[in-house]
Order: structure tokens, then sequence, then C-alpha cells
């Protein structure tokens, strides 16, 4: 039985078709879900339909005249916790991983087996001795030491990663902005900058989306509510409340996703696109 | 002869900066001056009680005392605390005497330089100096420092607390002293059998759960990311953000809310099935199916970053080696297995071996998911699905038992440094990375 290639490719697309459907459904669903959740009038969990019979906002303005969820107050300490935590970090990440890239040194492989050792050690397990040590700086309950924290541990997560990817930048690229005249840092900031775009977004996202994730370190940190992170925040109410008030949960965790969704909406074709594929040829 | 080498050298031992400024580097010597004089007044007022609190953690427990026929209590010493507090003293201490070493060989070298009638460098021609050779060592010193103290300083207090007693009831500060106990901790955990039990139960569900959860999400993700970048496919931008959904939600929220989708008695997943007159699952209250829901969820949650990730190593493969194995003939199933696979590899190995890592330390998934429940009653404070690392963290924050959590964490520690350490190694990214140029 030969079948022919077009046949064949027609199934092949098919056959991707359904698969790509039922994963984006699988992908889709539990988002959905909260979604409606948090239109759903009541409070309870529990709904016969997945689409409620009638659609209300009063979830999301009790989110923010409520004077026991400080929602507003908490999303801009958490933007602001994010953003200059992912500025620093990303710094921090690309100055060590084009070192390790770039340069060869004495003591280059040890460091990186160092930091992919101290990469492995179980977070929290630390926590205590640098709640101790933040107590020591008079850094407690400040949004400063949470910056910090996450900032200084972003190489740890990230090196490795970024230096995998700036090995696949040619070195002829640097070469030769090297007759050119070019110094270290101009190269660094001329050529690998440029091209490594894909990548530094990629770390800056997932360095942006650290502060919203975590919730253990944060909670331990800060201890005035009108200090806290959605995620402390939302912890709490799941908590104190026992998924009694489950739509308002919903509608806290839709403002949590939606700009961080809108983020990768609009960064999604720089995160894929990368520019490396033909530089070395052009 | 002169002999400027040893001089300046010995100059710069005796006081940091002297050698500098004999060699007539005068800002350097300075700068190295300011920084001696701050050690010293730093160190006067606190090495000596760093060396006391390290070996002693504190001599004096809280007590009672008579003030005025009155009794009061009188805070001692919090082992803890002191103990911290000298870790970082020495800390300091151990950077400045790596400062201290520096100055006396740059003060050396500078003056065998010189003994060789080369005049010692201009402040901006040391700087220059620096630029143009020293460039990845000074790029690697602030993200350094930021390792040292929030990464490496915790660690080795973690590391010095499995060796103490701090445990509850009898010994938590600052009402009680903590005191060294040598190996006791590690002996208890791996030899008395209630612990033991406990621990050999948590380590092989906290390896089967790695190894499953690695694997299904990296090769989930490979097959989605190339299922999209087939060529034919239309809309790779739609669906790419479909897929990618998942990821975009915290964590949080979604382990939460998979936690109420899953809910064995009311939860949608049963009611789907119901619907269907099949009889619901014990998603979360059976030990077996917890820990399929675990793995189910954590490729709902996992699948969309190992896409990502994968995806963007997609494109960097240059199109010319598709092209020339089209030249040669080769069937698309020949081309993956030839060229993109070998290359995906090559490029996600470190990440694979760190997504491996972070699963054994996977602390969100299981929290937030089951908690560790169901409650094994065999077991020590432990749950069927808890992990090595959601076990430690109930024995530090609900049970006290700081040293044995301690303990439980250097050894997975060492498990996991140590696998991962030998495998990557050997990956090609490490030993011939200037190959794929």
């Amino acid at each position: 039985m030969i079948i022919g290639r077009k046949a064949a490719n027609f199934i092949r697309l098919c056959l991707s078709y359904i698969v790509l459907v039922a994963l984006a459904v699988a992908a889709i669903y539990p988002a959905l879900w909260i979604l409606l959740a948090s239109f759903r009038p009541g409070k309870s969990l529990y709904s016969k339909t997945l689409i409620p019979e009638t659609f209300t906002l009063s979830h999301y303005k009790e989110l923010f005249t409520s004077p026991v969820y400080m929602f507003g107050t908490w999303y801009a300490n958490t933007l602001k916790i994010a953003v200059f935590s992912m500025l620093i970090g990303v710094v921090l990440t690309l100055l060590t991983s084009y070192a390790l890239s770039r340069f060869r040194f004495k003591s280059r492989k040890t460091t990186m087996s160092t930091l992919l050792i101290l990469g492995m050690f179980p977070g929290f397990m630390s926590m205590i001795a640098i709640y101790l040590l933040l107590k020591e700086f008079n850094l407690l309950d400040t949004h400063l030491a949470l910056i910090i924290v996450y900032a200084a541990g972003a190489p740890l997560g990230g090196t490795l990663i970024a230096k995998g990817f700036l090995d696949t930048i040619p070195r002829s690229l640097d070469e030769a902005a090297r007759i050119d005249g070019a110094s270290n840092f101009g190269i660094f900031t001329r050529i690998i900058l440029p091209l490594s775009r894909p990548m530094i977004t990629y770390i800056a996202l997932t360095l942006f989306v650290g502060p919203w994730v975590d919730f253990i370190f944060a909670k331990l940190i800060l201890r005035t509510k009108e200090n806290w992170t959605v995620a402390v925040g939302m912890w709490d109410m799941v908590n104190t409340m026992q998924n009694s008030n489950f739509t308002l949960f919903a509608a806290g965790a839709v403002l949590i996703s939606v700009p961080i969704m809108i983020l990768f909406g609009f960064l999604q074709r720089l995160l894929v696109d990368g520019l490396t594929a033909g530089a070395s040829k052009g | 002869m002169q002999r400027h080498k040893t001089r300046a050298g010995i100059l710069s031992a005796i006081f940091m900066g002297f050698g500098q400024i004999y060699n007539r580097q005068f800002i350097k010597g300075l700068m190295f001056i300011a920084v001696e004089a701050v050690a010293i007044i730093y160190f006067i007022s606190n090495l000596a009680r760093a060396f006391w609190g390290i070996t002693t953690l504190g001599e004096s427990p809280s007590r009672l005392e008579k003030v005025k026929g009155i009794a009061k209590m009188v805070p001692g010493d919090h082992s803890i605390v002191i103990l911290i507090e000298s870790l970082i003293t020495l800390l300091f201490f151990v950077l400045f005497l790596i400062v201290w070493y520096m100055n006396i060989r740059d003060a050396y070298k500078i003056g065998a330089e010189r003994e060789n009638g080369r005049p010692s460098h201009t402040f901006t021609q040391s700087l220059r100096y620096i630029l143009d050779y020293k460039f990845a060592q000074s790029f690697l010193l602030l993200p350094g420092l930021g390792i040292l103290f929030f990464t490496i300083m915790p660690i080795i207090f973690m590391i010095m607390l499995a060796f103490t007693n701090y445990a509850a009831p009898n010994h938590i500060p600052p009402a009680k002293l903590v005191d060294w106990v040598g190996f006791e901790t590690f002996r208890n955990l791996l030899v008395l059998k209630s612990w033991s039990h406990t621990f050999y139960g948590v380590l092989t569900w906290t390896i089967i759960w790695a190894v499953l959860s690695t694997v299904t999400t990296y090769f989930g993700g490979m097959l989605v990311a190339l299922l999209i970048n087939q060529k034919g496919i239309r809309f790779k931008g739609m669906w790419r953000m479909l897929l990618i959904i998942p990821y975009a939600i915290p964590q949080m929220i979604s382990l939460l809310l998979m936690r109420n989708l899953f809910n064995g008695q009311f939860g949608p997943i049963n009611q789907y099935l119901g619907f269907f007159g099949l009889d619901g699952l014990p998603w979360l209250t059976d030990p077996f199916w917890a820990k399929v829901t675990v793995i189910v969820v954590n490729m709902w949650v996992g699948i969309p970053v190992s896409m990502l990730l994968i995806m963007g190593v997609l494109t960097t493969i240059p199109r010319d080696m598709y092209e020339a194995a089209e030249v040669d003939g080769a069937t698309n199933y020949q081309k993956f297995r030839i060229v993109t696979l070998p290359m995906i590899l090559f490029s996600t190995a470190p990440t694979l071996i760190m997504q491996f890592a972070g699963n054994i330390n996977n602390f969100n998934a299981i929290f937030l998911l089951t908690g560790g429940n169901p409650v094994n009653g065999n077991y020590q404070y432990a749950g069927s699905t808890d992990l090595l690392v959601t076990w430690l963290y109930k024995l530090t924050l609900d049970q006290n038992k700081n040293n044995m959590a301690s303990a439980i964490g250097i050894i997975l520690f060492i498990i996991v440094a140590g696998f991962s350490l030998y495998n990557y190694r050997r990956t090609k990214s490490f030993q011939e990375e200037d190959m794929i140029q």
C-alpha cells in the first residue's frame, strides 16, 4: 500500500490539529473555569453549570473596596517588587553568563559547577538564615529585602540556561568586532545583548513571575498587611476562609493572572523568534 | 639589585596599602588603607565574640531571678542568633583575609616588575588592565557577593544546625540553649527505626516523582513544540498563546484551583465522570490516586515551560542543516532524529538536569496540591505524597525538629548535587562547549 505524499501529509496535519485542539482545551479549561467562577454570584465553589446563569462584577468590586482585603495595595507592592528584582536579576544573570560563556579563566569550570550545585539546595531551608540575616540589617518587613533576595538568587537559576544560549552565538562575531577595535564591554552591549533578546526575555519573564508566585518567603518577611504581596494576600484568603469565599478568590486569581498573560502576548514573538539563526551568515 | 618586591610585599602584609604606596600607586594604596581601617574597627568589636559564639553557642540560658523579691525572667543567650551573628562575622573575616592576600600579592608583583625596570601602572592603566584581562572576574564579583551572603551563608548555617540538638521540645531558644551534638541526628535518621522507615519511604517516592515529572513535562513540551512548529500548521501564534496559558497563571493559584477541580466529592472532574456513568475517583484522598494526580497536574503546569524553551532552541537550529538533510533525501523522522533531537538535547541538557533537581525539590506542586496528604499512619509527621522537601518543611515549621530537618536537607542536597554534577560534567555542553560553533 503506497499512500501518496500529499495524502500522508494531509493525515499528519489532521492528526496534529486534533491533538492540538485537545491540548488547547486541557490548557484553557481550568483557566476558563476560574474566570467564569469570578463572575458568578454567591460565594460557593460548586456550580451545576460551567457558564453561570447571571454575571456579576461584585467580587471584583469587593476586592478593592472591602476594608479586609487591601488588594490594590498588594497589587502595587507586587508590581514594584517584581519589576525591580527582575531588572537587577537580569543584569546579574547576564553578567555571569557572559563571563562564563566568553572568557576562559582558571576557576571557570569550578564556578559553573558551584552555580549548578548551589541551585539545588532546598530553597526555604536557607530561609531561616536569611530571615536572621535580614533582621541583622533591619530589613524585615521591607520590600527592599525581597528585592535583594530575589535578585541575588537570580544568577543561580538563570546563568546556566543563559550561558547555554550565549554559547550558540557564533564567536566569529566577537572576533570580528574585536578586530574592529571593540572593547569587552562594547562587545557585550553591541553584539551579545541585541542577539540574546529571546534569552533575556525568557529570563526576565521567569524573574518577573517569581515574585508573583512566591508566597512562603514573602510571607516570612512581610509582616504587616499593607506590605503584603498578592500571593501572600491570596494565600491568607484561602487559608483563613477555608475556601468559603471561592468566587472572591477566583476574582483575585484572574487579576493576578491577566497582566502576566498580556505580557506573554506581547513578548512571545521575541521569545520564540531567535535572532541568532541567520546572524553568522549575514 | 633593588629588593622592591620583598619590601613592598612585607609592607603590605604589615598594613594593607603600604606596599602600594611604596610602589607609588597612591590611589590604590589609599583604597586598601581605607579597607583595612574599616576592617580593624569592625573586627575589634566582633571577632572575639564570634569565636566564642561559634564554639559555645551561648552559655547562659534564660532564668528566673529574684529582683527585690519579685521573680523576673532574665533573658539568656539566644543560641541561634549567636550562631548566625558569628557566622556573618567569620564570613566577613574570610573575605578580609582574601583581600589582604590579594593586596600582598599585588604589591609583590608590582615590586617585581619595578625590579625589572618597568614603572608601576598609573591608576588609569590599572583600570584598563582589569577591563581588558580580568574582565570576567570583575564581572562575576557582584553576583558572587550576592550569592555568598544569600545562598552560601544560609547553607553553611543549615549544615551547622544538623550537628546541633536544635529541636522541640527541649532545645528551643530563647528559653533553652542549643548544643553541638555531632552526628547523633544523622544516626537517628538513618538507623533509628521510627525515623528511618519514614525516611526511606519518602525518599523512594521522591525519586519516583522526580523521574516521572521531569520525563513527562520535558517530552510533553517537546512534542507540543514540534507539533506547532510543523510545516503546514496554521495559526502558530494562536496555538502557542493558548498552550502558554497554564504557565501564565501563577502556580500558587493554579494548584489551589486544581485542588478544587480534583475534589473527590464535589469537584467538576468527578461530576463529568458521573455524566458518563462512571464512578468518580478518590483523586486526592487515596494514596495511589493522589500520586497520579500530582503527576498529571504537574504536567499541566510544567509542559508550557519546556515548550517555550524548546521552541526557543528550535529557532536557533540553522536552516541549512535541514536543507542538507533534505538533499540527502531524509524523511521527516530522520530529520528529527539526526538534526532536531541532538540539537535540542545539546542546548537543553543543563536545563533538563536542573529540572530534575528542581522536581526533587518541587515544593509548590506537592504542598499546594495535597499538602503531602493523604495521611500515612506509619510515617513520622509525613503523608503519602510528601517529598523529602515538604517533609522537612513540616518538621521545621510545624514540629520544630530543626536539626532533623537540616540533616534531611543535607542528605537531599548531597543526592541531588552529586547526581546532577556527575551528569552535567558528562554533557557535551560542559565538555566540548566550543564545538558547537
